[in-house]
């Protein structure tokens, strides 16, 4: 599918192909600007597709109003009817289906038990907190049984404590209901613990598709590999070929990574998580891809710490060790060997 | 609270004071007294060791059918004035909001520019318009659609016309106010719940507009009542508006407490009605 807002710009949704497995809990991951809203939108029929189609179920959406698709989207600010109160906001989808009173009031309540707000039902939306108007919004959503659930950013205007909670909520209603849902976020962190499938997105374009793992451990690219958690990228040309592994000549030395063939002379970056990067204070022997620094700042996170080391050639490293209860054993400013194993990098050709 | 709060706080109530409070006292008093002849026109509220008020003013008002009428036929063709004003104004309220960013100011300006003429002279204007051998009239004759000139100056069309034209703005400035306000989301939202475009203005943009609705509607409503130039001039000799019996009694009679009975027993009989339907709104508006 294409979009483009005005002619001569440029397009916010760039041949974009995606399938979606019924039930899946399918993520678009992208920075601000990069088309995910605009295609999310397309799917709830609020913007139309310049080029391309929309298949749901077998059925083409395209000339379907939003009113008349098996789709159902929660809105980034909610969009909660103010001058309803929140049981009238969760029926509001059930009524314009002119269903039964009772099949109505039964429905409203169920949906009001799964997301724990039964007993705010008479109140309305603007005495509510923002955690409990995200419940209502997905409530009210979720109340038409839709083919197929939109949420738009739907953690981003929570804290950070109610977010992490609600993401566990939402993969327990997402088990519970069976629906598929789309959701579009910017936060890599909340994509990988919520997906079974992210789309990583850039200028309109899908640069990865894949389950979490798949996309963090083998980026396809710099900017996927960037943009899902820290690496570093150690930029080179492919000096020597041997049985699955390369030797890479950088600017910090030549390092060893396990790949099949390049062509000697191959413009390529190594990429490695600072997770994967181990510290010592003397010089392992036995190890490849060694490097001398020095120590410069430690970041303490809680779970782990953070360091950043800088090589000789005054770049700066970044490693995380998690925190084992046993003190890092590290001072700022101290000479300490880093390394990492030719299997913990990844070779990127773009 | 520090001086500057209790400034603050007390300059809308310094004003009212000054320029509602005791005008009004001053006319409700003229409207206990007799009429005198002499300079001012009425008996003194002190005099005759004491205080002489007169409620007989009020009897009258009450007792003869003509104010009673004048009175009704006022809020009669208010009414119908406000009414076709709302249906006029919602939905250029509503194309206002809708139209590009751009646009807007040009279109609301549009909407304003008449006050920049006398509300005189634009009433006046009218009657060159509607008068039998007026503008409108010759030119649906030219155009052969009609063979004898229409009935359209001076009679309860022209009156409403007038009424209409002179207070439209003041029902599109606060719908657009209001509807300006509405988050398009919303809207969204209903779309995708399955609310039809009607169904969705029904349930979501009418209710949200209410606010809008009411501050339109008490806008044009109120001087409407009032109004004494339109029916003057456009009137005919049917027209019964209590503005215009107002005027008759203090500047033609020149009845001074009369004409004050009947300015306070209008402002009582407006005040009231419009306070209510005020708290009854603050209840439903979010």
């Amino acid at each position: 599918m294409s979009k483009r807002f005005a002619a001569s710009g440029p397009a916010a949704v760039d041949g974009v192909s995606v399938e979606i497995e019924r039930g899946e809990f399918f993520v678009l991951l992208g920075p601000s600007g990069c088309g995910k809203t605009t295609l999310l939108r397309m799917l709830a029929g609020l913007e139309a597709p310049d080029r391309g189609r929309i298949v749901i179920d077998g059925a083409d959406m395209a000339g379907v109003p939003p009113y008349r698709r098996p789709v159902n989207i929660m809105f980034q600010s909610y969009a909660l009817f103010p001058h309803m109160n929140v049981a009238r906001n969760v029926s509001f989808g059930l009524r314009q289906e002119r269903l039964g009173r009772e099949e109505v009031a039964g429905r409203v309540a169920a949906m009001l038990e799964l997301v724990k707000m039964t007993d705010f039902a008479e109140r309305p939306p603007g005495s509510l907190s923002g955690g409990e108007r995200q419940r209502v919004a997905l409530a009210r959503a979720l109340v038409k049984e839709p083919k197929l659930l939109l949420l738009d950013e739907p953690l981003t205007a929570l804290d950070r404590k109610l977010r992490e909670e609600t993401r566990f909520e939402l993969k327990r209603i997402h088990r519970r209901v069976g629906i598929t849902f789309v959701m579009v976020t910017h936060d890599q962190e909340e994509a990988m613990s919520m997906a079974t499938r992210i789309a990583v997105m850039r200028d309109g374009r899908i640069e990865q598709m894949g389950a979490p793992e798949a996309v963090y451990e083998r980026p396809a690219n710099r900017f996927v590999a960037g943009f899902l958690g820290a690496v570093n990228l150690f930029e080179g040309k492919v000096a020597d070929v041997g049985d699955g592994w390369l030797w890479v000549e950088t600017d910090v030395g030549r390092l060893a990574v396990t790949h099949a063939p390049l062509a000697l002379g191959t413009d390529v970056a190594l990429a490695v998580r600072p997770e994967k990067v181990r510290l010592a204070t003397i010089p392992t022997q036995s190890s490849l891809n060694s490097l001398p620094g020095i120590l410069r700042t430690i970041a303490y996170r809680g779970e782990a710490s953070s360091f950043e080391i800088e090589l000789a050639s005054g770049r700066l490293v970044r490693a995380t060790l998690p925190n084992l209860g046993d003190g890092i054993g590290f001072a700022p400013g101290s000479q300490i060997w880093l390394a990492f194993e030719p299997d913990a990098a990844r070779v990127l050709q773009s | 609270m520090s001086l500057r709060r209790v400034g603050v706080v007390a300059m809308p109530y310094a004003w009212l004071l000054a320029f509602f409070l005791v005008p009004f006292l001053i006319v409700l008093k003229i409207s206990l007294a007799h009429q005198a002849t002499g300079i001012p026109p009425y008996t003194p509220l002190f005099g005759d060791g004491g205080i002489r008020v007169t409620g007989e003013n009020y009897a009258l008002i009450a007792g003869d059918a003509l104010y009673v009428k004048a009175f009704l036929g006022a809020i009669r063709y208010a009414a119908i004035a406000t009414a076709v004003a709302l249906v006029i104004g919602y939905p250029l309220a509503y194309g206002i909001v809708r139209a590009p960013q751009r646009r807007r100011g040009l279109l609301l300006m549009l909407v304003i520019l008449p006050f920049w003429t006398s509300f005189l002279i634009r009433v006046y204007a009218w009657i060159g318009l509607l008068k039998e051998n007026g503008i409108v009239n010759h030119a649906l004759m030219s155009l052969g659609l009609i063979g004898a000139p229409l009935p359209l100056l001076n009679n309860d069309f022209s009156v409403i016309l007038g009424l209409v034209y002179g207070y439209l703005p003041f029902m599109v400035l606060p719908l657009y106010a209001q509807l300006e306000k509405l988050d398009p989301a919303l809207l969204e939202a209903a779309s995708d719940l399955g609310a039809r475009p009607y169904a969705a203005f029904r349930q979501v943009t009418l209710p949200l507009s209410l606010p809008g609705i009411a501050a339109g509607v008490l806008l044009v409503f109120i001087p409407s009542v009032g109004e004494f130039v339109i029916p003057d001039l456009l009137g005919g000799p049917n027209t019964l508006m209590i503005g215009k019996i107002l005027w008759d009694e203090f500047f033609t009679n020149r009845d001074w407490p009369v004409a004050s009975a009947l300015a306070v027993a209008m402002l009582i009989l407006l005040a009231l009605p419009m306070g209510l339907v005020r708290r009854q709104l603050r209840g439903t508006a979010p």
